[in-house]
């Protein structure tokens, strides 16, 4: 006799296929969204990629009033600055999570750390305010400004991220250099280096990401202005930025889908970084099984 | 240090012909805590030069503690502390200010687990401790990477793969090209920490066949939990219990006719 006769097998077996088909539609839902946000964009962006065709990432002329629009100094601007912030936040941010995840001993490393969590959940918007007190009286409103200011707050992404990839390298192999007279640093370099390699690779690729995709606060500091100069010291302007700026103002059809098109073109460029990043962080967790 | 004579063995010290039997290191009145644990409580033991010492003892005994304070690998975890003298060649190695960068030149480890380090070649494996101290030109590498891969009896199998990564040899193998790469520093003793452990019988037996011919040039320390192989390679052999040394011995009086009545009990399997 059944423990309890009035839940039957089929019915368990209905329930369990419910289940599964609603939870399937909630997964779905993701991949649906970004397709649709996908041609929606695609959509506004027709008239300028018609117009333009592919001369739009190559030409530097922005011109509302003649219709004529270009891609290059904002491609340009949101590369450089990102670059710039990669230069300033990888020494940084590496040499913190090595000191909080191998070096340091004391209580301090557990305050350190949260404060390095707090500076990520800091919104930009006052980043950005701070960058227009203390940036903009040392180098202006510029493109190193907005390199600075990105590499402040990408600083977390990369310092959080390395860190948990440095603790995760088998203590094993720390002994392993250690038992062959291995100083502190030579044991870093033989053995955590190497096991961490591409999940600190990784974590730099996800603050690259958010380097590209930042708007406000850079927008506050990097003086906006669609030029290709060789100085870092004078004005540029990125993706983000010159959308947030001028969509609002946009008075023709051509303009509103030629700053789209931009858009479109960030969100590939973001894409592609994001796509290695987790490429290599994937890659770090099936070799050597660190995650 | 020549003691031939140890109040502390009973039985007459198994040495050579042509050699003279000598302490190599000399444990006095060790403790060691992992956290507020006492892990080993006042060991007192000789380990002799050119000989293979094992030491035996159920699981949570004492015995890893033991042999990572001879590199002084156990103070390097968080909360570990040890107090007492350990003598090696003399030289108190537990005094504060002994450089231990220096004593684990000397005194070379190999782990229960194969360890090589996973992004580096088999030959960058071996090579790894030597470069730490000195430069050498590419011709003196490959001599040494030779001499320790044949000393540790893996030459023939891995000397056409030299550039293969480490972690693509056999469990064994693995654990053979670990213990080149402590050879290569050229100490002049190695700790085995169950090195066989995680191997198969076969492997297991060319560990064996090979800690045998390094005594010659080497003395040996082996923690194993494998009481048959204490017996086959070791010359003396020291039993742990609730990390007190409760007996240290020639192996063949170890097994044969303990003194200690818990000794008898563990070799002959009554706990353990």
């Amino acid at each position: 006799m059944p423990l309890n006769p009035s839940i039957t097998d089929q019915m368990q077996k209905t329930r369990d296929a419910w289940f599964r088909t609603v939870t399937f539609l909630f997964a779905l839902s993701i991949p649906l969204l970004l397709l649709l946000l996908v041609v929606i964009l695609v959509g506004q962006a027709l008239p300028s990629i018609n117009i333009f065709g592919a001369g739009f990432i190559f030409s530097s002329s922005w011109d509302p009033v003649r219709e004529t629009f270009g891609a290059l100094p904002y491609i340009y601007g949101t590369l450089v600055s990102s670059l710039i912030a990669l230069i300033i936040a990888v020494p940084l941010g590496l040499g913190s999570a090595l000191y909080l995840a191998e070096v340091s001993r004391s209580k301090i490393k557990e305050y350190l750390a949260v404060m390095i969590e707090l500076l990520a959940a800091i919104p930009s918007i006052i980043y950005g305010l701070w960058g227009i007190f203390v940036l903009g009286p040392l180098f202006g409103l510029s493109m190193l400004s907005g390199g600075v200011i990105l590499a402040i707050m990408i600083l977390p992404t990369i310092a959080a991220i390395s860190r948990e990839v440095f603790r995760s390298v088998p203590n094993i192999f720390k002994e392993s250099a250690m038992a062959l007279g291995a100083t502190r640093w030579e044991t870093i370099k033989l053995a955590v280096f190497g096991p961490a390699r591409s999940g600190i690779l990784g974590a730099i690729i996800l603050g690259l990401g958010r380097a590209l995709g930042e708007t406000m606060a850079v927008t506050m500091v990097i003086g906006n202005r669609p030029e290709i100069s060789a100085s870092i010291f004078a004005p540029a302007y990125t993706l983000a930025s010159v959308i947030a700026n001028e969509f609002a103002e946009a008075s023709s059809d051509v303009y509103l889908s030629a700053l789209v098109e931009l858009g479109i073109i960030l969100l590939l460029i973001t894409m592609v970084v994001n796509g290695l990043a987790r490429l290599l962080i994937w890659k770090t967790v099936g070799k050597n099984n660190i995650f | 240090m020549d003691s031939v004579k140890d109040s502390r063995i009973s039985g007459d010290l198994p040495a050579g012909r042509d050699q003279e039997i000598r302490g190599k290191i000399d444990v006095l009145n060790l403790n060691a805590w992992v956290a507020d644990k006492q892990a080993l409580k006042n060991i007192n033991m000789k380990v002799y030069e050119n000989r293979v010492s094992a030491i035996i003892g159920p699981s949570g005994c004492g015995k890893s503690t033991f042999i990572r304070c001879l590199n002084r690998l156990h103070e390097t975890v968080s909360g570990a502390k040890s107090s007492g003298n350990i003598f090696l060649d003399g030289e108190n190695i537990l005094r504060t200010g002994f450089d231990e960068v220096v004593l684990r030149r000397k005194v070379g480890m190999v782990f229960q687990k194969p360890t090589p380090f996973p992004t580096m070649s088999i030959y960058d494996n071996v090579a790894a401790g030597i470069k730490l101290y000195s430069r050498y030109s590419r011709g003196e590498l490959d001599g040494i990477v030779e001499r320790s891969l044949k000393h540790a009896a893996l030459w023939e199998e891995v000397k056409d793969i030299l550039d293969k990564p480490g972690p693509s040899l056999s469990g064994g193998q693995q654990q053979r090209l670990c213990i080149a790469r402590a050879l290569a520093v050229k100490p002049e003793v190695l700790l085995l920490d169950e090195p066989c452990s995680a191997l198969d019988p076969i492997s297991t037996g060319k560990i064996e066949e090979l800690i045998h011919e390094l005594k010659k040039n080497l003395t040996i320390v082996i923690v194993t939990h494998n009481m048959q192989q204490a017996a086959r390679i070791a010359d003396f052999t020291g039993f742990f219990l609730l990390g007190e040394l409760i007996e240290f011995d020639i192996t063949k009086k170890i097994f044969m006719a303990p003194s200690d009545k818990r000794t008898e009990d563990y070799v002959t399997g009554r706990f353990g």
